[in-house]
Parts: structure tokens; sequence; C-alpha cells
């Protein structure tokens, strides 16, 4: 990534602010450099940008600092929030008329990933029991047509045309006519591509708009949009009366900041994100996901508070004390097990941790299945093995294996790895106190 | 550490399964086989002189009018700002920020560019604001400049024939359209043009393809959905080497730069491409959406790094107010813009040119 990420970006610029108290104003405005630049890297628009850096600063100069922070973590804490709020509702789901057939007009730029969101759409919305149908009306493009055609075919779902020689207005009522006939309560339209500065095709679209008041008018925007996302969203929304958003190609790499412009000038949801080519690749909108990533540091904070909530302080104080006198068990792995389920993704609490590269850890993933096994194997030994692994004997394995559904291998995999470990801690528990004079968090592991 | 971290993002595993999709139809070295080709033999004569005389006549009309929106959108900004400033002050150099930014010429090259131009107002103790609007100009010009000077020629590289051009980028962004308006140029300009359908993925990628080569009037060589893209590559430079083709030029599918494996397919492309017609120019085209932001910079360079492209078409400038990625990528990649899309037509595609760009954008 070429980006800093913006929490290592603000450990630099207040990493060197000791101790705790309130956020000054120098402190806020040294962030909020650093917090303007990475929105504008991430494609926020500049107006957009200003505003809510202006909100931010108002929330955070004087603010008091939480005592398991650092300024810097706190400033990051309270522009995540300002901006997941910004960024809307959790899953906002279609509207669906009461007197079916739901209709759902599906517009944007060229290219922007309309007619691969239509088939999406048609494949989500059938697997819960709806009967759509989806409409060509891109009569323009050289195959557009026969791509719905495609498309509608690999999702099994019927596709109404009158060909390329029609007028877009009267395809879509003939289709909803069509529909109703057909008992689909469900209908896609597919548009052609077009820019927002196009009177004639603008006004086509109000035209079918008109024609078949939809229930749902989406606008389809494309995450790696620059800065004229704003412009785009607020003339098809002027122009239509948008009532959601769709997200695609977030499987790139873009931060999406134009996600945070659109919503900020329309005030429309985003309802759903495209994360892929194929046709199930479509998720629902996570604002606390998108906030992070246009921030460009994953789910950092949500991870901090709920680092906070979750570990019970005494049994995070006894643990540390057996880490420090390599007392470290089994059970207490298990233990640590749990709690890191309730966590999160592993890769991410070790990158909260000061110090540790979080580049390092981008490729780093949990596999769930690898610790469910592990889960398997602890609880395959008795009290004595677990408090004392050095009493594992080969006959003691097999029985082990064989209590867990694994195979001996396995079980001196573990047995090996966590010998490992326990010198690691050892290495980390010292990382830990030099953190700790600095008054900086401090969070066990392991 | 244990071993429950697995070194591979979500994202790579999805890929794979793509990938599995994409290549299970693979038939490593059957690359003659189901040759399934288009002929699509149309006469030649359809086309006159008179269509190419007025095309190079309003070049300049034509790239104003594509430009109309950029250069409203910055110049009149610029204008606006210099004059409700008399005197030069910081707010002013914050404001000039704001345009170039809003106009998508990137955070790092804006950053560049408003500092040079604080330095070069302080040495050449520039007080009136107005007096700053030559700076700004020479300053854009020299970020631009800066290929310009490595004497990259933005003609394309097809010279001489036979020549390849291999046309890559992101979804959506335009490659097909060029392609169909390029086989078009190249034809008026008297070249046998053929085209390898090399997007065998997404759905009726071929059929738009072959629409454009009826409407450029040119023939195609295409597989069936599903088919190796190599493979289609393969067989387009037999068949170009076989009727003395004097441009190829081959589609590929959408790709997002971070998929490895996809990207991992283009470079297999690429070579065979440099193993098959080692004779021919080769020109390969990285085509970007103009209404891109800071991603249009990551995509450049992973496509360089992948299947070294030679130069840039930017897509779809007819619609964006901005067109700042221009800048953006030249400044920031050594790869220059070649041509660009104005339009859904045949005929909207024109040459950069480094001047009248700025011209239009800066007036
Ligand atoms: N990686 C990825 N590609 C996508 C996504 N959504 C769409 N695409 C791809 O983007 C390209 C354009 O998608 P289309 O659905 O044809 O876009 P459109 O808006 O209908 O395009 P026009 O009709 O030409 O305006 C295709 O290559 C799609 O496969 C997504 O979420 N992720
Ligand atoms: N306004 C405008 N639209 C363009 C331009 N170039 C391409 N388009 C449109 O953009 C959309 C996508 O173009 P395609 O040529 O299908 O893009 P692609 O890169 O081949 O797409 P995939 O193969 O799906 O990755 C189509 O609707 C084109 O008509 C342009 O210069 N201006
Ligand atoms: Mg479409
Ligand atoms: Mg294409």
């Amino acid at each position: 990534m070429v980006f800093e990420s913006l929490s290592e970006k603000l450990q630099n610029a207040l990493g060197k602010l000791k101790g705790r108290g309130k956020l000054t104003e120098k402190d806020v405005d040294l962030a909020m450099r650093e917090v303007k630049l990475a929105l504008l890297e991430a494609d926020v628009n500049f107006k957009v940008v200003k505003k809510f850096i202006k909100d931010v600063k108002e929330r955070a100069v004087g603010s008091e600092v939480m005592e398991s922070l650092t300024p810097g973590q706190q400033v990051v804490k309270i522009v995540n929030e300002e901006l997941t709020s910004l960024m809307g509702e959790k899953e906002s789901k279609l509207e669906f008329s009461s007197t079916p057939p739901t209709v759902v007009l599906m517009c944007g730029l060229q290219g922007a990933g309309k007619t691969t969101t239509a088939g999406k759409l048609a494949n989500l919305l059938k697997k819960q029991n709806k009967r759509p149908l989806l409409v060509a009306c891109d009569v323009y493009r050289p195959a557009a047509i026969k791509q719905l055609q495609v498309v509608g075919e690999k999702v099994d779902v019927p596709v109404f045309s009158m060909g390329d020689k029609n007028n877009p207005v009267d395809i879509a009522k003939a289709a909803v006519e069509h529909g109703k006939r057909n008992g689909n309560d469900l209908i896609i339209i597919d548009t052609a591509g077009r820019l927002h500065i196009d009177e004639n095709l603008m006004d086509e679209l109000e035209g079918i708009k008109n024609g078949v008041n939809p229930n749902e008018i989406l606008l389809v925007v494309d995450s790696m949009t620059g800065q004229d996302a704003v412009t785009v969203a607020e003339t098809f929304n002027d122009r239509l009366g948008i009532t959601g958003v769709v997200l695609t190609k977030l499987d790139g790499d873009a931060r999406g900041g134009a996600a945070l412009s659109i919503r900020s000038v329309t005030g429309k949801p985003i309802k759903y994100v495209g994360m892929g080519e194929k046709l199930d690749e479509l998720r629902s909108f996570h604002p606390d996901r998108m906030a992070s990533r246009i921030l460009g540091m994953g789910d950092v904070l949500s991870l901090i508070e709920k680092a906070e909530e979750s570990f019970d302080a005494k049994k995070a104080m006894e643990l540390e004390k057996k880490i420090r006198s390599q007392q470290f068990t089994f059970d207490d792995f298990l233990d640590q097990l749990d709690q890191m389920k309730n966590l999160g993704p592993l890769d991410q609490i070790l990158g909260m941790i000061p110090g540790v590269n979080s580049k390092q850890l981008k490729n780093l993933n949990v596999d769930e299945k690898e610790i469910v096994k592990i889960e398997a194997i602890i609880k395959s030994m008795t009290k004595e093995e677990r408090n004392d692994p050095s009493i594992i004997n080969s006959s003691r394995r097999k029985r082990i294996a064989q209590g867990s559904g694994t195979s001996v291998p396995e079980v001196n995999r573990l047995l090996k790895q966590f010998k490992e470990t326990k010198k690691m801690m050892k290495r980390f528990t010292d990382v830990e106190k030099t953190m700790k004079k600095k008054g900086k968090l401090g969070l066990p592991f392991f | 550490m244990f071993k429950f971290f697995k070194k591979s993002k979500k994202n790579e595993d999805e890929n794979i399964k793509e990938d599995i999709q994409k290549e299970e139809v693979e038939e490593e070295n059957k690359y003659e086989e189901g040759l399934e080709e288009k002929e699509l033999d149309k006469s030649d004569e359809s086309n006159n002189g008179s269509e190419i005389e007025g095309k190079k006549e309003d070049f300049f009309t034509k790239l104003k009018k594509g430009l109309s929106k950029t250069r409203q959108g910055v110049t009149e900004k610029i204008d606006s700002i210099l004059k409700s400033y008399g005197k030069i002050d910081d707010d002013l150099f914050d404001e000039l920020e704001e345009v170039l930014i809003t106009a998508d010429v990137g955070v790092n090259t804006t950053m560049e560019v408003i500092d040079n131009l604080k330095k070069q107002a302080k040495e050449q103790k520039i007080k009136e604001a107005n007096d700053i609007r030559e700076l700004l100009k020479e300053e854009i010009e020299g970020t631009l400049k800066k290929v310009e000077d490595s004497k990259i020629d933005r003609k394309l590289n097809i010279d001489p024939s036979p020549a390849i051009i291999l046309v890559v980028g992101v979804n959506g962004a335009g490659k097909t359209t060029t392609i169909g308006k390029m086989a078009w140029n190249l034809k008026q300009e008297g070249k046998k043009v053929l085209i390898a359908a090399g997007d065998t993925f997404r759905a009726a990628a071929i059929e738009q393809l072959e629409e454009w080569a009826n409407r450029a009037d040119v023939n195609l060589v295409a597989h069936k959905e599903g088919a190796d893209p190599a493979a289609v590559i393969y067989d387009g430079i037999q068949a170009a080497k076989a009727r003395k083709s004097d441009v190829l030029i081959c589609d590929t599918a959408g790709r997002l730069h971070n998929k490895k494996n996809l990207m991992n397919e283009l470079n297999k492309i690429f070579r065979v491409v440099e193993r098959e017609y080692p004779e021919a120019s080769k020109e390969v085209l990285l085509v970007v959406d103009a209404t891109t932001g800071q991603n249009a910079i990551l995509q450049a360079k992973v496509f360089k790094e992948v299947c070294d492209i030679t130069g840039v078409v930017l897509t779809k400038l007819d619609g964006t107010a901005k067109g700042g990625v221009v800048i953006a990528l030249q400044s920031e990649l050594n790869v220059p813009v070649k041509l660009i899309g104005v339009g859904e037509g045949i005929d909207d595609l024109q040459p950069f040119d480094t001047k009248s760009f700025i011209e239009a954008l800066i007036g």
C-alpha cells in the first residue's frame, strides 16, 4: 500500500505527546492535517473534507483522552465515530411495495456496474423467494442486451427485452405490464450508462421514472471514483430523487472516499456493496467498516473498544503475571482463544500494538478451522497435561490425537508451537513493559 | 507463531475460485483448436477521404469541446480565486490547493505544485495574486514535462508493421470501446487491422467486441466464452501473421490490479505476445477511466509491473469536470498518456497533447 495508515501517521504526529488529560487545540490541529490528507487521499471530496474537519475539530478540542488511549488513538476514535455516523444506517434493505410488483431502477455512469449489479440483486432476492424480472433498457451500448440476457441466464431469472429499436421508456412500461401478467413481484430495470451532464439521457431516465414509478432508484457508483463523485451523485439525485446507492468494485484496493462524499451530499443510504464480478458477490453495507477503510486503518478502533469491554481486567492481570513467570498453561491458552473469538481478527489486534508493523501483518489471517482443531486438541488433554505439557509422552499424544479427531503430528505441532510461543511471549512482555512506561496501550494477548 | 495464521487474504481465496472458474476451460497447448473465427468481410471502399480531413481539422475544437467541462471547472475557479485576492497570502494557496485536489490532480502532486509555487512566488517576489497564474501554468506544465523531456513519443508504437496492441485495465474502464474506436482510426489511416477477443470471461464481452469490429469494419478472432484468453491471443497472432495484418489489437478482460491470479493471467498473455510475436512493434495500453481518483496511480503502477505498459488511454474525459488525473499519472509515473476518449461514438478517440491539454485546463 502506498499510503501510510492514518493511525500510524497520527502515532507519529502525536506520539511525542506524553501523558493524558485533555486534547489541546494544538494537538487537534496537528492531527487534523493528517486526517485531512488521509481523507483526500481516499478521494473524499474536498468540500466534504473541509466540513467534516470543522465538525470533528469542534468535538475533539478539550475532550478527555481516555485512560487507555494515547492522544493519537483518542483522535482516531473521535474521527472514526463521526465518520461512521455520517456513513448512515447499517444494512438498509430495499423497500418492497405493498402492492407488488416492486420496481427497482438502476442508473449511473458508464461502466459503473449497473448490469452486473442488476443480476446480483436478482440473484440475491430470488433466494429470498422473490420472483424477479430483469429488464433490458440499455438500447445503446453494443451487446448490452445480450449481456443482461447472459447474466439473467446465469442466475436463472427471466429477462424482458424488446430489442434496441424501441424507446427505453416504452420498454420499461411494457416490462412492468409483462411482469404483472407473469407473476413477477420484483422488476429490476437495467439502463444505459450515461453522463450526469447528458441532458437528453437524463431526461430519458426521468421519463422512465415517471412511466413506471419505481419503488427504488439505485445509483450505482464505482468505488474508485474520484472527486467528481459529488457532482455525479448530486445531479442524479436532483433529477431523479434516488433512494439509495450501490458501491461497486469494493474488492479492489480503492479507499472508497466517494462513499462518504455521496452520502454527505445526497443523504441517501448505501444499500449494497459489490465485492466481485461474480453474481453472488453483493454484500450489505457496514458503515463502520467503510469508515475504517476510508481512514485506511482496518477496524482498529472498534477493536480497541472491544478489547476494553471484553477483557476481564482481573483475569488479564493474572495472565500477565503468569506470562512473566512463564507459568502460562494450556488452560490459559484456551481462555485466551475464547477471548480472542470475542475480539475479532487477530492480525488487527496485533496491529494495534504500537511498534508492531501493521504492514507485515497485512496478509495474515486467522484460520478459524485451525482454531477449532487446536481447541479440540487442548480439550482432549487431562487437567495435568494442560498444566504441565512436558508430561505428554507418546502414548498420551496418541490418546489426545484420537480424542480430538486429529493426528499425532498435529498434536506434536501444537506442543512445539506452544513451547515456542511461551518463549516469544517472554519477549513480548519485555516490549510491553517498555510500552507501559511510555504510557501506551498494552494489551495482553495469548 | 501458531499456524492458524494463513498467508492469504480472503480476497485471494475468492480470486482462486474465480481463477478456477476462469481457467476451468483452459486447455494448455491447444491453441490451434477451437478457433472459431468470425469473418466480417465488408467492403473496404465505404469510407472516403473527406471524412479523414474533416476529423483532422476539428481536432482542437474536439479536444476543447471534450475538455470544455474541465476548462470551466478549473479555469473559472482559478480565475475567480485570483480575482478575489488582491495580494498573495496563505489562504490563496489553500484555495488553489483545493482547486487542484478537486480536479483529481492527486494529493502528492498538488502538494508538490503548491509548494513549488510558494517558493517561486517568494523568490521572484511576486505580490499580486494575478501574477501567479503564469507560474501556476508553468508549474503544471513542468510537472507534465517530466514525461515530455524523457522524449517518450505519444504516437502509438505501431511502426513498422506488423504491430500488436495489447489493451488492459480495470473493470469497466472502456477497453473494448477504445479498441473499437482505435480499429476504426487505424483503418482510416489505411492499415489492415485485426482484433482478438481476449475477454472470454465477462458476459457478452465477445459479442460487444464483435459489434465494434462490425462498425469499424475489421476482422475478429474469437473463441467461445470461458476459453483460455492466452490461447485466443495466440490464435490472433497466428492469424495476423497469416494475413499479414498491420495491426493486431487484443482485448482483455477487466481486472482489478490487486487480484493476483488475474494479474498472473495477464502476465501469461503478455508472455505469449513476447514469445510468439517478437518481430512485432509492441504497444501495451492501460485504459484508465478519467473519473477515477487516487486509485488510478496504483492501477498504473501494478499494470506497469505486470505487463510493461507503454501508454495510457484516458477515457470518459467528456464527462468529468476535471481530468486532473492526467497530471497525477504523468508526474508520478513515467508512462505517457497517448489517447483520450471523449465520447461513446466511434470517432471519439483523440490523441493526447500536453500543450493543448494544459491550455484547455488552465487557459
Ligand atoms: N471486481 C468487480 N468488478 C465488477 C463489480 N461490479 C461490476 N464489475 C465489473 O465491471 C465491469 C462493468 O460492469 P457492467 O455491469 O457492465 O457495468 P454497467 O454500469 O452496466 O456498464 P454500461 O452499461 O456500459 O454503462 C464489468 O467488467 C463487471 O464485471 C464488482 O463489484 N467488482
Ligand atoms: N462518455 C464516455 N463513455 C465511454 C467512453 N469510453 C467508453 N465509454 C463507455 O464506458 C462503458 C464501459 O466501456 P467498455 O468498453 O465496455 O469497458 P471495458 O473496459 O471493456 O469493460 P470490461 O470489459 O467490462 O472491463 C460503456 O458504456 C462505454 O460506452 C468515453 O470516452 N466517454
Ligand atoms: Mg450495462
Ligand atoms: Mg471489455
